[in-house]
C-alpha cells in the first residue's frame, strides 16, 4: 500500500495469507461457500451467462426484423424469442446482477465487515436463484413462453405455452431477491466498522441499500401476483379472467405495482456504481453527497406511487391517469439531481480516461437520453400516441442497457483487479467500449423515430415504410454484440495472462481498497477503523481551501 | 395556449399532398396529422423535445468541456475541494421541477379533451378479436366492416371498444389515439378526422401470433361521400356482370374470412382454402369427411360442429350474417382455389 | 468456514460478528424485515379480496354463509391461545426456565395441530359440497345454489386460508426444531434469539388469521 490515504485506517496486510481464491480448494468449497466474495463471483458468472443467453435471443429477433415479412421464424417462435429475451434480461440478469455480483462482493468490504449479516441465507439466496433459473430453462425446453415478460391476462391465462413453469420460476427468483435485500439491509445497519457513520458510507452502499428497501417492499406483491396467475391458470378461480367474472386490468395494477418499483431496483444499483466511477476516476470529492444519498431514498419511496403510468390507455379512470402522470414527473426530479451532481463532480477534477471512466461517462450520455425520453411517456397526451410502440422499447433499453448494464460493465472493470487480482488489457478494453457505445446507440436511437412514426412493439411483421430504421437497428445490434463478445474475451484472457494487480490502482479511499487484491478470506486483519469520508482523496487540494463550501 | 402555436409552426405541414400511407411525413418525423388531436399532441411532443434537447446539450456540453479542461495531465494533479453548493443544488432541483409541472399541465389539458366525446358524435362499435377488427354502425344496421372503418371528415366519432377474447388495442397513429379493447368491458375513444385519406389502424396490445397482422385501414371520406360509402359497404350483393366466384372473393375479403384463411396454402388461424373443395378432412374428434357444399355451409353457420384436426375452435359463427346466396358464392369461390 | 471461530468467541457467536449483542440485533432486525415481507405478501391477497367484494357484494355475502362460523371461531380462540403459550415460551427462555420453555413449546405445537385438524374438517366439508375454487366449483350438483359467481369467493377462500395453512405447517416445523434444540438445553438467558424469532413468526401467523376470520367468515 504505497499510496496510503490519510482517511480510513486499516491495519496493513502482511502478504502472507492466501487470498479468498486460494483459501479453500475443490468444487464443494465453492458450491457450499459462505464467503460473500465467492458468492459474488458466482453471481457474476451466472448473470453474465444469462446476459449472453438473453442477448443471443435479441440478436435472433433483430435478424428476423431485417425484412418486413416473416422469413426465418414463425410468428410463434418470434413471440417466444422476445418473451424469453425480456424475461431472462429482467429476472435473471438485470435484477440480480449488480446486487448479486458487485453488491455481495463489495458491501462487506466497504463496510469493513468480515461478511454479510447472514452468510447462510446468502448461500441459500444463490441457490434459490439457481432453482428459479432452472424453472426458466425448463420453460424454454417445454415449449417456451409467448406472453411477453408482462404476463398480461387473459392472454397469459389462456395461451397454450408453459406459463406456469415460468411464473413459478419468477416467483422463486423473487424470493432470492427478497432474501438478498433483507440480508443487505441488516448488514448495512448492523455490520458497519467503527467510525463508519451513515454520512461516511460510500454511495455504492447507499444505492444498494435503497435497492434492498424496494426489493423487500415490492417483491412480495409480485410473488402473490404470480401465484394468483398460476392458480388462475390451473384452477380458473376467476380473479383476472373476464370469462370467469374477473378483471384483466386488475392484473395490470398488480403487475405494475411491483414492476414499476422494479425498474428502480434495476437502476439504483447502476446509480450506485456510477457515483463511485465518477468520483474515483476524477479524484474529486463527490458533489452533493447528501443529495445523491437521499435522492435514492426519495426515488425508492415515490416509485411506489407511479405504477399506473404503464396503463394510461388501458381503461383505468382518467383521474387515476392524471395523478399517476403527475407523480411520474415527481420521480424525475431526484434523478435529475443525481445526474447534475455527477457532472458537477467532474468540475476541477483530475479526470483519467481509463475504461471504467469511459463507461461512467457513457452512462451519463445514454442514461440521460433514456430518462429524458421517459418524460414523453409520462406525459399523458404524448403517451397515448407512444404507448406500446418502439418508442417505449427504445426508452427502456436506454435506461436498462444504457444505464444499468453499462454501469455494471464499468463497475466490473473498476473492481476487476480487486476481484481477480489481475489487470485486463487497457487497449483492448477501449476498443470494446467504443464498439459498445457505437453499437448501442445505433441499435436503439432510431427506435425512437420508429415509435414516433407509429411502429407498434412486439410486431413480427411490419409495414415496408419502417424497414430502413429496422435494418440500421439490426446492424447496430450486431456491432453491440461483437463489442460485448470482445469484452468477454479480453476479460477472460486476462485471468490467465493478465499482469498481477496492485491493491489500490485508482487511489481509492473507501475500505475495499485497503485490503489486498484479491482480498483474504476474512477481508481484513482485525477490524478497520474509519476516520473520514470515502471521497477524501489525497489529491484534493486543501492548502488554499479557497473554494466555496 | 400561445406556446402551442409556436410549436405548431414547427410541426410537419398540415396540407402536404396526401400520401399513400400515413407515416410518409418524412423518415424523421411524426406521421401525418389527420385528426383534431394530432396538432396539439405534436406540439407537446415538440415542446418536451426542445426542453430535453436543451438540458441534454447542457449536460453533455458541460461533461465534454470538463473532460477536456480537467483531464489528468500529471499523475498527482490536484483537485478542488468543493463538496456541495446549496444554491446551485436548489436551482437544479427547482428549475426542472417547474418545467415538469408545465409539461404535466399542458399534457393533462390536452388529454382531458380526449376523454369526453361531444354529444353529437357518430357512434361506431368496434370489436377486437384474434386477429381482426369488426366495426358496426348502430345508425346503419346491417353494416359490418372487417379490418376497416369508414368515417367522415369534420364530424366527431365515438368508438366504443370491446374484445371477444384477449386485450387488443385500437391505435391510429395519424389520429394520435390509442385505446385498449378489453374483454368483458367497454372502453371508448373519440376523434374528429381532419383530412380525407386512408390511414393505418394497428393493434398495439400484444395478442398472440398474428398480433402484427391485426391491421386495418381507416377510410376518411368527405361528409357527402360518407353515407354513400357506408351504404355501399352494407350492401353485399351480386353485381351486374359479376361472376359468382368473383362475388365470393369479395365476400371473402369483406367479411374478414381472409383474417384467418389464406388462399395460397399458408396456415393462419384457420386452414387455408387452397385446394379446399373436395379435400379430405380429419376432425378433432377423430372422425373424417370430405369438404362438400353441406360441410362448408355447416362450417360457416356452426363452425364448432366439426373442428378440423390441428386447429382450435376459434371461428365465430356467421349465422344471420351471410345469406344463402352469399354462401353459395363463397363455395363457388372456393372451387376456383386449386 | 465458521471453523475459524476461535476460543475468544462465545459458543453461539458466528465468526463474522464481533459481539453477541450485534448478532442478536442483526437476527432480530432480519426477522422483522422478513415479517414485513410476509405482511406485504398477504396484503396482496387482501387487496384482491376487497376488490372482488366490491365487484360482487351480494355474492360474497351469500357465499360466506356457507363457511362455518363455529369452526372459524374455535380456530381463532385456538390460535390466540397458542400465541399466548408461545409468548410464555419466549419468556421462559429468557429467564432460563427450561421446564416451562419445553412445556409451552409443546402446548403451542399442540394448538397448531388442533387448528390444522379443524381446518381439515372444514376443507373436507367444502370438498363434499362441491364448493371448490374456480372451474372445480360444482356445488349446484349438491343442491346448493348461490347467486352470482361463488367460484371466485371459494377460489379466494382457498387461496387465503391455504396460504395461511401452509404458514401454520411451516410454523409447526420450526417449532419442532426449536423444541428439539430446547431439549438439548441450547437456550438460556444469554442465547434465546431463535426462540424469540420463531415466536415473532408465530404471532404473525396468528395476526393474519385474526384478519382472515372476520373478512371471510363474518362478512357483514
Ligand atoms: C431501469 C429501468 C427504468 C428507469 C430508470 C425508468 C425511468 C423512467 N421511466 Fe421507464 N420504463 C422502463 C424502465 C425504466 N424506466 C421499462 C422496462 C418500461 C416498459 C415496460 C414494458 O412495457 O415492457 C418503461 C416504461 C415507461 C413508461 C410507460 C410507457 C408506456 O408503456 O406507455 C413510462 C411512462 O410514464 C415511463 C416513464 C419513466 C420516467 C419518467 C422515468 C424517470 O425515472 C426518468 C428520470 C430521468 C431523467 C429525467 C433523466 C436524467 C435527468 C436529466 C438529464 C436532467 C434534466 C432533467 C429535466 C430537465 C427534467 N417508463
Ligand atoms: C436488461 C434488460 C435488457 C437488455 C440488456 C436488452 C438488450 C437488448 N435488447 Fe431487449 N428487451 C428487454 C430488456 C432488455 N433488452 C425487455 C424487457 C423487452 C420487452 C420484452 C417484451 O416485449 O415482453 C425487450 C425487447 C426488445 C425488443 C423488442 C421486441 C419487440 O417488441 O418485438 C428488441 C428489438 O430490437 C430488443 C433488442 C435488444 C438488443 C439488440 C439488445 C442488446 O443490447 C443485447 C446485447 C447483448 C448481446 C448481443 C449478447 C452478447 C454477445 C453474444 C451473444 C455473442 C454473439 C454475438 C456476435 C458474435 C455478434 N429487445
Ligand atoms: C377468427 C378466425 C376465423 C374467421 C374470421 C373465419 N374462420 Fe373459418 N375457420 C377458422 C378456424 C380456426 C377453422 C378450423 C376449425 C374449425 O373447423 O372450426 C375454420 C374452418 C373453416 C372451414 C372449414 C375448413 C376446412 O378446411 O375444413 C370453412 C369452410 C370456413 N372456416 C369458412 C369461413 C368463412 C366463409 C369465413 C368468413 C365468412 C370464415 N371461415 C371466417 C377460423 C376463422
Ligand atoms: Cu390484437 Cu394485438
Ligand atoms: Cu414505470
Amino acid at each position: 500500500m504505497s499510496d496510503k490515504s490519510k482517511g480510513s485506517v486499516a491495519p496493513d496486510v502482511p502478504a502472507t495469507e492466501p487470498s479468498f481464491w486460494e483459501a479453500d480448494k475443490g468444487l464443494a468449497s465453492w458450491l457450499f461457500t459462505l464467503d460473500h466474495k465467492r458468492l459474488g463471483v458466482m453471481y457474476l458468472v451466472s448473470t453474465m451467462i444469462f446476459l449472453f443467453v438473453g442477448g443471443a435471443a435479441a440478436l435472433l429477433l433483430r435478424t428476423e426484423l431485417l425484412t418486413p415479412e416473416g422469413d426465418i421464424f414463425s410468428a410463434t417462435v418470434y413471440n417466444k424469442l422476445f418473451t424469453v429475451h425480456g424475461a431472462v434480461m429482467v429476472f435473471l440478469v438485470i435484477i440480480p446482477s449488480v446486487p448479486g455480483a458487485l453488491g455481495n462482493f463489495l458491501l462487506p468490504l466497504m463496510l469493513g465487515a468480515k461478511d454479510v449479516a447472514f452468510p447462510r441465507l446468502n448461500l441459500l439466496s444463490f441457490w434459490v436463484y439457481t432453482l428459479g433459473a432452472m424453472f426458466f430453462l425448463y420453460t424454454l425446453f417445454a415449449g417456451g413462453l409467448d406472453t411477453g415478460w408482462t404476463f398480461y391476462t387473459p392472454y397469459s391465462s389462456t395461451t397454450g405455452t408453459s406459463v406456469v413453469s415460468a411464473t413459478l420460476g419468477a416467483f422463486i427468483l423473487g424470493f432470492s431477491s427478497i432474501l438478498t435485500g433483507l440480508n443487505f439491509i441488516v448488514t448495512v445497519h448492523k455490520m458497519r466498522a467503527p467510525g463508519l457513520t451513515w454520512n461516511r458510507l460510500p454511495l455504492f452502499v447507499w444505492g444498494i441499500y435503497a435497492t434492498a428497501v424496494i426489493q423487500i417492499l415490492a417483491t412480495p406483491v409480485l410473488a402473490i401476483t404470480l401465484l394468483l396467475i398460476t392458480i388462475e391458470r390451473t384452477l380458473n378461480i376467476g380473479i383476472f379472467d373476464p370469462a370467469m367474472g374477473g378483471d384483466p386490468v386488475l392484473f395490470q395494477h398488480f403487475f405494475w405495482f411491483y414492476s414499476h418499483p422494479a425498474v428502480y431496483i434495476m437502476i439504483l444499483p447502476g446509480f450506485a456504481i456510477e457515483s463511485e466511477l465518477i468520483a474515483v476516476h476524477s479524484r474529486k470529492h463527490i458533489f452533493g453527497y447528501k443529495a445523491i444519498a437521499l435522492s435514492s431514498v426519495a426515488i425508492a419511496i415515490i416509485s411506489f406511487l407511479v405504477w399506473g403510468h404503464h396503463m394510461f390507455v388501458s381503461g383505468q379512470s382518467e383521474l387515476a391517469g392524471v395523478i399517476f402522470s403527475f407523480l411520474t414527473f415527481a420521480v424525475a426530479v431526484p434523478t435529475a439531481i443525481k445526474v447534475f451532481s455527477w457532472v458537477a463532480t467532474l468540475y476541477k477534477g483530475s479526470i483519467e480516461f481509463n475504461t471504467p471512466m469511459l463507461y461512467g461517462l457513457m452512462f451519463i450520455f445514454t442514461f440521460s437520453i433514456g430518462g429524458l425520453t421517459g418524460l414523453f411517456l409520462g406525459s399523458l397526451a404524448t403517451d397515448v400516441h407512444l404507448h406500446d410502440t418502439y418508442f417505449v422499447v427504445a426508452h427502456f433499453h436506454y435506461v436498462m442497457m444504457g444505464g444499468t448494464i453499462i454501469a455494471f460493465i464499468g463497475g466490473i472493470h473498476h473492481w476487476w483487479s480487486k476481484m481477480f487480482g489481475v489487470n485486463y488489457s487497457e487497449k483492448a478494453a477501449k476498443i470494446g467500449a467504443l464498439l459498445v457505445f457505437i453499437g448501442f446507440n445505433m441499435t436503439f436511437f432510431n427506435q425512437f423515430i420508429l415509435g414516433q412514426q407509429g411502429m407498434p412493439r412486439r410486431y413480427y411483421t411490419y409495414l415496408p415504410q419502417f424497414q430502413q430504421q429496422h435494418v440500421l437497428s439490426t446492424i447496430g445490434a450486431y456491432i453491440l454484440g461483437a463489442g460485448l463478445l470482445w469484452t468477454a474475451i479480453y476479460l477472460i484472457h486476462s485471468l490467465r495472462r493478465g499482469e498481477k494487480a496492485t491493491s489500490n490502482p485508482w487511489h481509492g479511499v473507501s475500505l475495499e481498497w485497503h485490503t489486498q487484491s484479491p482480498p483474504i478470506q476474512h477481508n481484513f486483519h482485525g477490524t478497520p477503523v474509519v476516520t473520514s469520508d470515502p471521497y477524501d482523496f489525497p489529491e484534493i487540494d486543501r492548502t488554499g481551501e479557497t473554494d466555496r463550501h | 395556449m400561445n406556446l402551442s402555436t409556436l410549436f405548431l409552426a414547427m410541426a410537419p405541414a398540415k396540407d402536404a399532398p396526401l400520401p399513400p400511407n400515413d407515416a410518409k411525413g418524412g423518415p424523421w418525423s411524426m406521421p401525418i396529422q389527420a385528426s383534431t388531436f394530432a396538432p396539439e399532441t405534436d406540439a407537446i411532443y415538440l415542446f418536451i423535445l426542445v426542453l430535453c434537447l436543451i438540458s441534454f446539450v447542457g449536460i453533455i456540453g458541460a461533461t465534454l468541456y470538463f473532460m477536456r479542461a480537467y483531464r489528468r495531465r500529471s499523475p498527482d494533479q490536484k483537485t478542488s475541494s468543493i463538496t456541495h453548493n446549496g444554491k446551485v443544488e436548489f436551482l437544479w432541483s427547482a428549475i426542472p421541477a417547474v418545467l415538469l409541472v408545465v409539461i404535466f399541465l399542458w399534457s393533462e389539458v390536452a388529454f382531458m379533451k380526449q376523454v369526453v366525446p361531444p354529444s353529437d358524435a357518430i357512434d361506431i362499435r368496434v370489436k377486437g378479436q384474434k386477429w381482426f377488427w369488426t366495426a358496426e354502425y348502430p345508425a346503419n344496421p346491417g353494416v359490418q366492416l372487417n379490418n376497416e372503418i369508414i368515417v367522415p371528415v369534420g364530424v366527431p366519432v365515438r368508438v366504443t371498444l370491446t374484445s371477444e377474447d384477449v386485450i387488443h388495442s385500437f391505435f391510429i397513429p395519424a389520429f394520435r389515439i390509442k385505446r385498449d379493447a378489453v374483454p368483458g368491458r367497454y372502453t371508448t375513444v373519440w376523434f374528429e378526422a381532419t383530412r380525407p385519406g386512408d390511414y393505418n389502424l394497428f393493434c398495439a396490445e400484444y395478442c398472440g401470433d398474428q398480433h402484427s397482422e391485426m391491421r386495418g385501414v381507416v377510410h376518411v371520406l368527405p361528409l357527402d361521400e360518407y353515407e354513400a360509402a357506408l351504404e355501399e359497404a352494407g350492401r353485399l350483393e351480386l353485381e351486374q356482370g359479376e361472376s359468382l366466384a368473383a362475388f365470393g372473393e369479395r365476400i371473402y375479403t369483406r367479411k374478414g374470412c381472409n383474417a384467418c384463411h389464406s388462399t395460397d396454402g399458408t396456415t393462419k388461424t384457420g386452414p387455408s382454402w387452397k385446394g379446399i373443395y373436395g379435400a379430405d378432412r380429419t376432425f378433432a374428434d377423430g372422425s373424417s369427411g370430405k369438404v362438400d357444399d353441406n360441410y362448408i355451409r355447416e362450417s360457416i353457420l356452426e363452425p364448432n360442429a366439426k373442428v378440423v384436426a390441428g386447429f382450435t375452435p376459434q371461428m365465430p359463427s356467421f349465422q344471420g350474417q351471410l345469406n344463402d346466396d352469399q354462401i353459395t358464392a363463397l363455395i363457388e369461390f372456393m372451387k376456383t382455389l386449386k | 468456514m465458521s471453523a475459524i471461530a476461535t476460543a475468544e468467541h462465545p459458543e453461539h457467536l458466528a465468526h463474522h460478528f464481533d459481539t453477541l449483542e450485534q448478532q442478536a440485533a442483526a437476527a432480530k432486525l432480519g426477522m422483522w424485515l422478513f415479517l414485513a415481507t410476509e405482511i406485504l405478501m398477504f396484503s396482496g391477497l387482501f387487496l384482491g379480496y376487497f376488490i372482488i367484494r366490491m365487484f360482487y357484494p351480494e355474492m360474497v355475502l351469500e357465499a360466506h354463509e356457507y363457511l362455518s362460523k363455529t369452526a372459524g371461531g374455535v380456530n381463532t380462540v385456538v390460535l390466540i391461545t397458542s400465541s399466548f403459550t408461545m409468548a410464555l415460551a419466549v419468556r421462559a427462555a429468557q429467564v432460563g426456565d427450561q421446564k416451562n420453555l419445553i412445556r409451552n413449546l409443546i402446548f403451542t405445537i399442540g394448538f397448531a395441530g388442533v387448528f390444522m385438524v379443524v381446518k381439515y374438517f372444514e376443507y373436507s366439508a367444502k370438498f363434499e359440497h362441491g364448493m371448490l375454487p374456480g372451474k372445480f366449483y360444482h356445488a349446484w350438483d349438491h343442491g346448493y345454489y348461490i347467486e352470482g359467481l361463488p367460484h371466485i369467493f371459494f377460489g379466494l377462500y382457498f387461496c387465503m386460508t391455504g396460504l395461511h395453512g401452509i404458514h401454520v405447517l411451516v410454523g409447526i416445523g420450526v417449532l419442532t426444531w426449536i423444541l428439539l434444540r430446547a431439549k438439548k438445553g441450547e437456550f438460556g438467558p444469554s442465547y434465546y434469539t431463535p426462540v424469540e424469532n420463531v415466536g415473532l413468526y408465530w404471532h404473525l401467523v396468528d395476526l393474519v388469521w385474526i384478519f382472515l376470520f372476520p373478512l371471510l367468515y363474518l362478512v357483514r
